[in-house]
């Protein structure tokens, strides 16, 4: 009786399976957060126990000389540092962008329009998951090259809209949103893209903020060494590999780096997540 | 007789007004549907130029011998022939592959569910931060790092030092090169890293379940949270099954870069060659393109083949 009155939201739960449920928790995520830790924790790691014999996991004598000294090394760019940082937000940021749309237009036609031609178009997206990307690496670069779109920022940003797993996805969750829902608002005078925006979108938050993280991911590790040559529009992954290639005395400056790389990433994440489970757990679709 | 030719000529008559007819059929329904079309469009579009016509061209280039410099040769089914009859290492890089998918593809993908599922069991607001947790090995960097510091070979590997404290081995085992290690240690590091994609969207489709009909299930007699993951969570979350099911086909057939990273290009005695190992080897570092496109067809038809089995597995969910 007591626990029915803690949560009042969550019947037909027994104590000890909460119990459990977060015992399980609790020893895998501290198997499966060990990277995390060991990234801050070796981003502050002098020199020298970098290099340890036997390795350490954990830090004895925190420092931040890595981060001096990348900083350091950014100030010696011959491009200024500042460059790659906008060429990767920007084509992070238009990427994303794109591919979140145009992916959800065509999932929203897909599921909610059936017309000739719907499920094999369908059929051949996910099929095309299945096919490994390093063979095809050299038509694409042949496909780039003729349409001229060798090293200039397009070479990044479009292809990243059509990316077949945000279509699968989107496509997916929107099976989820009730016909009738449609149906109404089109009785109401909405147009389509109306419809799509205001009614099945809103419906499917959850989806497209974890495609935001998927596209996001992608983008921003992405090196586009292939299809850029000018040193001006190289992204900043790129640059920061050029810094690694220094060897082992630039050790402490990687570790520096990667720590770096992943916050943005992992801040995102943390908003996107948030926001999927505060605006859901309110209220659920219905029909 | 002449009925049977005025039978016949109708026939063909009407063969070809019905083709007529659908051809009329086809423009009306494609002006009906402009709208629908015109929301693919730019998905199609993209898609078909960055996608679909470099995979046609890469399974032409299989029936090529192509170096990258010199313009394509066509040799026919030569690089299948080669490839099946002759090629040694990828027939043991085919059995690798199916030995690692076939355990942690099923174990990874139900790992995803259970966890998003325990998760979403939790108060709202410690949430976000475990899935966080959980979603962390792909996430963040150079993951593999932490797993060489763990199997090192040397009696100071945590894996190692761990072992011969408790007594259960006396001398250190050279986890990453003995031939007899390396598939199980690859297993657990490619199982650890299994939460990815499938298991984000489980968890956001966890959130979009209308809780009405949970409060209808319990009226409906179920008694446990089991009862109400089967019967009522699991049917709502069949699309996001299906989208989890192939992703999960595509990263465990696919695996690679873990087995480079810790037991590096070849491994020894190809004991950890995979199949996208074979490729990148043709691939990348012997130029033989045409080669290595036949060995991704290969891989794509084999995929396809599992996702078809395991979609008609995951329409029986719930019943």
């Amino acid at each position: 009786m007591k626990m029915r009155k803690l949560k009042p939201k969550r019947l037909n739960r027994s104590l000890g399976g909460d119990v459990a449920n977060i015992v399980i928790l609790v020893i895998f995520g501290s198997f499966m957060v060990l990277p995390m830790i060991y990234a801050i924790s070796n981003a502050f790691k002098p020199l020298d126990e970098i290099f340890m014999f036997p390795p350490r996991f954990f830090v004895r004598n925190p420092t931040t000389d890595n981060f001096r000294d990348l900083f350091l090394l950014m100030a010696q760019s011959w491009v200024p540092f500042s460059r790659y940082i906008f060429n990767t937000l920007f084509t992070t940021a238009a990427g994303t962008a794109g591919h979140v749309v145009i992916a959800s237009m065509a999932a929203f036609a897909l599921e909610k329009h059936k017309f000739p031609g719907s499920k094999l178009f369908f059929n051949i997206v996910v099929t095309s998951l299945m096919f490994s990307p390093v063979v095809t690496a050299i038509p694409n670069y042949l496909v780039m090259a003729r349409l001229n779109w060798l090293d200039t920022y397009l070479a990044l940003i479009v292809p990243a809209f059509g990316y077949s797993l945000g279509l699968f996805l989107m496509k997916q969750f929107m099976v989820t949103i009730p016909d009738s829902l449609l149906e109404s608002a089109r009785m109401d005078g909405a147009g389509e893209m109306k419809t799509f925006w205001t009614i099945a979108m809103p419906c499917v938050k959850p989806a497209w903020l974890t495609l935001i993280i998927f596209s996001f991911q992608t983008l921003w590790g992405a090196t586009g060494s292939t299809f850029i040559y000018s040193e001006e529009l190289k992204t900043l992954p790129y640059a920061l590999n050029q810094i690694l290639m220094g060897g082992f005395a630039r050790a402490g400056v990687g570790a520096a780096v990667i720590l770096l790389m992943m916050i943005v990433p992992v801040v995102l994440f943390m908003v996107t997540q948030s926001s999927i489970i505060q605006t859901m757990s309110t209220s659920g679709l219905k029909e | 007789m002449s009925a049977v030719v005025e039978k016949l000529s109708q026939h063909v008559q009407g063969t070809a007004s019905s083709f007529k007819g659908k051809l009329v059929n086809l423009k009306d329904q494609i002006v009906k549907n402009r709208v629908s079309y015109l929301f693919l469009a730019p998905f199609a579009i993209i898609f078909m130029v960055f996608t679909v016509i470099p995979v046609i061209v890469s399974m032409g280039l299989s029936f090529t011998y192509f170096n990258i410099l010199e313009t394509p040769k066509f040799i026919g089914w030569q690089n299948y022939v080669r490839l099946f009859l002759s090629d040694d290492v990828f027939l043991k890089s085919v059995k690798n592959t199916f030995l690692l998918a076939a355990i942690t593809g099923p174990i990874g993908y139900f790992a995803s569910l259970m966890f998003a599922w325990f998760i979403n069991e939790l108060p709202p607001k410690i949430r976000a931060f475990m899935v966080l947790i959980f979603y962390a090995p792909s996430i963040s960097g150079n993951v593999y790092m932490i797993w060489q510091v763990m199997f090192s070979s040397d009696a100071y590997g945590y894996v190692n030092s761990t072992l011969m404290k408790l007594g259960f081995i006396t001398e250190p085992i050279i986890w990453l090169q003995d031939p007899r290690y390396i598939m199980p240690v690859i297993m657990i590091v490619v199982l650890w890293m299994s939460l990815g994609t499938g298991f984000l969207s489980f968890v956001a489709g966890l959130q979009g379940i209308d809780r009405a009909q949970y409060e209808a299930g319990i009226v409906d007699g179920i008694k446990n949270r089991w009862q109400e993951l089967w019967y009522i969570t699991l049917p709502n979350m069949k699309p996001m099954l299906m989208f989890g099911a192939v992703m999960s086909i595509t990263s465990s057939f696919a695996v690679s870069d873990v087995t480079i990273a810790l037991a590096g290009l070849p491994s020894v005695d190809y004991a950890a060659h995979t199949v996208v190992n074979h490729l990148i080897d043709y691939g990348t570092l012997r130029f033989e393109m045409g080669y290595a496109s036949a060995i991704a067809t290969v891989l794509f038809l084999t995929m396809i083949f599992c996702n078809k089995v395991v979609q008609n597995l995951l329409k029986k969910v719930g019943r």
